[in-house]
């Protein structure tokens, strides 16, 4: 893909002028006439039976219209949240779900009843009256503990707290760690995170009676998705469902999977007659939206003395929750993707999802992709150090140099070059020089650590093949569609929904470019299911460019065809004799005889066709991948650890990383960014906290959960280098995680380094002040 | 029992009966149909609501309606005129400020008063001024990049000459 005024330019956000100016619209921002109100009374414990719920002195409220509880919603509402079969197939237990509970709680913030009132306010107020009379049970808070054939159960009709259990053999793992001549282990926790989008969940839905059909506004990355679930449970054709996803105020894959109240509001909507919207609080959403992360690794790695690494051997324990969440079984592919950027001989990795009385865990950016990155450079920085080697150099060693690189796991790497994005990333930092530096800085007994992370991802979800086993039926394929109005103007449609990644802006350049028209004549559209025939399956895993991208360029591909032969027909020539440049057909040794696409698409609409074409000039393409994508890099920190508070200052980050062409570099740099500092924040700040004996949320507000401000974060040094995909026409990979999949084994091998010379091998995340004062004391006595 | 609230809202009289309990964030999107303020954790620390109170930056999540009678309160519909744009929107466009945009017009009203006290803040007086607002998707990079080029933009137009 050849670079031009449109291709691989920082062209300014066509998103912008309305959400700078308080002109987006977001979820809140959508009324409808006779709106209700709806609040979700939510219980208290996080295992519980429920004896009885109270509902008069909240219907005796002025105001409000309705409170609601399972019994009502089964009228409406039928079967099981989904659970996909993802990267864990064979599930040993799937506890059903239905979107409110009846007879058992089994997490804190799970719906017990809803109420519906003419005010917000109202609605919260008679909540509050709603009196629900709970027998306490025991909590499983502790994953670990619940695998223990003791262990008290989460649901008490549960047969144990096991969700699967499952090995992927990678390899003769025995044979490789009996070459061993040095073997490192280690324990490694990924805390639960809540994804934070600023924007909180939201739903308002409108059931007509009388046309029998649902319009569904929500805040969602998925709304192709949500219509067939929803329609599903609601039993309404999924025709008659119109899903809109407005601006969305962020995601970060908490705004994938559907969630009780997706179903509660529109159920809520049929039973009442009435339009009904309810927006999430930001402490239910700490306690109510998924949780990423949660997982516990046990890990070791052998290696000869050399250097070459030889196997990796791990268990990864998921805290699920109290539910499988639907695409919770992707977080599994942290095991698949443990061997990173290097040969191995074997890998063998066991994953066990365990039940546990929280909300679910789901894929939050990266989800496994992280972890899996975190838990490989964790070992390789152990392994150096064991082998008194510069981690760099053990890196270098051991990278995958041939592509496509077949993995352990027969997952194909389909290019790469990691030793050019190490290599820029070392000169970029000035690695020799932090490390003059730091042999100075430790003479004066400060605690310095330089950290690298050389990471790879899966993304760009995804190849039928591979996908449609995944979802249990539907392949994550992309479709678009493309059509010129008689003025010549391009309507685009796509199923992908951006919520903050601009395709506004990038999908209209690539579109304008393709067909030679101008940015101003593009318009994009997605997000609203009745708009256009496209389908699609929403904007997470990196995937919205390499496959939604790439069924747009396939459109077009397919309108240029189109419009050749109307042309040739129009110029009185053979379309082989035409040429296609910026914008114009003409015909060859004669530049007079010419057509702009935009005259041919005026022309489709009127009488002057070749025999046997159709009137109108527009696309529908399906684009079905060959396989993931495959973007890389090297991220290098430098850290500082005060002695006496723990703080950790971090003086230096840089991130190189590939992702294949790009078609605006302005908005994958601002990705970038993005992903560093989420992923920052990570390994320094942010844990949701559960009372390890009660289950009991502890970081219920932002005053709790501790979200970076500016003041906490870097500026980082950011490159890229460019190795295109071969797996799509564009050479396109993905970028929306790649930093969030970066950052955090870096911040951590640095702070680890750092804090080598006191003897300390390992730090889990948050490496927060506290933790690591108490860590540096430990390591005094 | 509703009481009367006078207060002006971008540059507009406004006379109004409200609940004693409503927030100030709520007159504004729901009385006075101004939804280009956001709610984005109920407990003042992300920002995502701040408008200009007397030209001061409030978090308008955490005040009561009433609480601003007689003031003059600015939203981020009317930090510019109609259909202009204000120097720091032009900024956190040019400079790729913001990305989802839920939490910008809290993170440009807070900016507006910080460039009104400060002409020239540096970086450490920019995270001072902005530790009140968080932004989920940028990692805050640009919209340091942002303020400090609207700075400029505003010391160079304020020196111009009038007219000129």
């Amino acid at each position: 893909m050849a670079v031009t005024q449109l291709i691989g330019a920082r062209v300014q956000r066509r998103e912008d002028p309305r959400l700078i100016t308080g002109h987006g619209r977001f979820i809140e921002d959508h009324t409808l006439p006779g709106l209700t109100h709806l609040a979700v009374v939510r219980s208290p414990h996080p295992h519980a039976l429920i004896l009885g719920i109270d509902t008069t002195a909240a219907r005796a409220l002025p105001g409000v219209l309705a409170v609601l509880t399972a019994a009502d919603f089964h009228k409406v509402l039928s079967g099981s949240m989904p659970v996909t079969p993802a990267f864990a197939p064979e599930k040993k237990y799937v506890p059903e779900r239905f979107p409110i509970a009846e007879r058992e709680v089994c997490f804190q913030g799970e719906p017990v009843a809803v109420v519906v009132a003419n005010d917000r306010y109202l609605a919260a107020d008679a909540a509050d009256l709603v009196h629900v009379t709970y027998e306490p049970l025991p909590a499983v808070v502790d994953p670990e503990g619940a695998m223990s054939p003791g262990s008290p159960l989460v649901h008490t009709d549960g047969p144990d707290n096991i969700g699967w259990d499952m090995t992927y053999a990678g390899g003769d793992i025995d044979a490789a760690f009996s070459r061993a001549e040095v073997v490192v282990k280690e324990r490694i926790i990924q805390q639960r995170l809540a994804p934070t989008a600023m924007e909180t969940r939201g739903v308002m839905a409108s059931y007509s009676p009388y046309s029998e059909d649902l319009s569904l506004w929500l805040s969602s990355q998925n709304p192709h998705f949500i219509r067939l679930f929803v329609s599903g449970a609601m039993g309404i054709p999924e025709s008659r469902v119109r899903v809109v996803s407005p601006d969305v105020g962020g995601g970060f894959g908490s705004k994938i999977s559907p969630y009780p109240e997706d179903y509660l509001v529109p159920a809520a909507s049929k039973l009442l007659g009435r339009p009904v919207r309810w927006i999430e609080t930001r402490t239910e959403s700490v306690m109510t939206t998924i949780h990423g992360r949660g997982q516990v690794f046990t890990a070791e790695a052998a290696a000869l003395r050399d250097g070459t690494l030889l196997g990796l051997r791990l268990t990864q324990v998921l805290d699920l929750g109290a539910y499988h969440g639907t695409f919770g079984a992707f977080q599994a592919c942290a095991c698949l993707m443990s061997g990173g950027v290097y040969r191995w001989e074997a890998i063998s990795a066991r994953t066990v999802g365990v039940l546990t009385n929280k909300v679910p865990t789901d894929p939050y950016r990266g989800a496994g992709r992280p972890e899996g990155t975190h838990l490989c450079e964790r070992m390789v920085d152990r392994m150096a150090d064991e082998l008194g080697m510069d981690p760099a150099e053990l890196r270098r060693k051991n990278f995958a140099r041939e592509f496509p690189f077949v993995n352990n796991f027969g997952l194909t790497y389909d290019s790469g070059n990691y030793d050019g994005t190490l290599d820029r990333a070392l000169e970029l930092s000035d690695y020799q020089g932090w490390r003059q530096r730091q042999a100075a800085a430790r003479e004066e007994g400060k605690l310095v650590g330089i950290g690298l992370s050389t990471w790879v991802e899966i993304c760009g979800f995804g190849p039928s093949a591979a996908t449609a086993g995944a979802t249990g039926g539907i392949a994550l394929v992309e479709s678009a569609q493309i059509r010129f109005l008689p003025s010549g103007s391009v309507a685009a449609y796509v199923g992908t929904h951006a919520h903050g990644q601009g395709h506004d802006t990038t999908f209209s350049q690539l579109v304008a470019e393709t067909l030679g028209v101008p940015l101003e004549a593009v318009d994009l559209r997605h997000g609203d299911t009745a708009e256009g025939p496209a389908f699609g399956y929403g904007t997470y895993g990196s995937r919205s460019l390499s496959v939604g991208g790439m069924a747009l360029y396939t459109a077009s591909q397919e309108i240029l065809a189109k419009a050749r032969k109307l042309a040739a027909h129009l110029l009185e020539a053979s379309p082989d004799d035409l040429e296609f440049t910026a914008g114009a057909f003409t015909v060859r040794g004669n530049p007079q005889a010419k057509k702009t696409i935009q005259e041919v698409a005026l022309a489709s609409y009127g009488g002057n066709l070749p025999a046997g074409m159709e009137q109108g000039l527009e696309a529908v393409s399906h684009f079905d991948p060959p396989n993931f994508v495959w973007p890389f890099g090297a991220h290098v920190c430098v850290v500082e650890v005060d002695r006496e508070t723990g703080a950790v200052e971090i003086l230096s980050y840089t991130g190189v990383d590939d992702c294949g062409n790009v078609i605006n570099p302005m908005i994958v740099e601002g990705q970038v960014q993005g992903g560093i500092a989420q992923s920052i924040a990570q390994a320094l700040f942010e844990e949701v906290v559960y009372d390890g004996a009660s289950g009991q949320l502890v970081t219920g507000t932002m005053l709790d959960y501790l979200v970076p401000t500016m003041n906490e974060l870097p500026t980082p040094k950011l490159d890229r280098t460019v190795t295109p995909s071969p797996t799509n026409a564009l050479g396109v990979k993905g970028i929306g995680e790649a930093g969030t999949i970066a950052a955090s084994a870096a911040v951590i091998n640095a702070v680890c380094e750092a804090l080598r010379p006191l003897g300390i091998h390992h730090v889990d995340m948050p490496a927060s002040p506290d933790r690591l004062w108490r860590l540096m004391q430990e390591a005094g006595r | 029992m509703g009481q009367t609230l006078r207060v002006t809202v971008n540059g507009e009289g406004r006379s109004d009966e409200v609940e004693p309990r409503l927030l100030l964030v709520h007159y504004l999107r729901e009385t006075c149909g101004l939804t280009g303020t956001h709610v984005g954790c109920d407990t003042s620390q992300c920002g995502a609501c701040t408008v200009l109170l007397d030209g001061a930056a409030v978090k308008s999540c955490n005040m009561l309606a009433l609480q601003a009678d007689g003031a003059e309160i600015t939203t981020i519909e009317g930090l510019a005129p109609e259909g202009g744009l204000h120097p720091l929107q032009t900024a956190f466009w040019e400079n790729h400020g913001l990305q989802c945009g839920y939490c910008t017009p809290g993170f440009i009203m807070a900016a507006a008063a910080l460039l009104a006290e400060n002409h020239d803040p540096s970086d450490e007086e920019i995270g001072r001024g902005l530790e009140g607002n968080l932004c989920r998707c940028t990692g805050y990079v640009n919209i340091r990049k942002a303020v400090k080029a609207a700075a400029q933009a505003m010391r160079e137009g304020a020196a111009a000459p009038i007219g000129g």
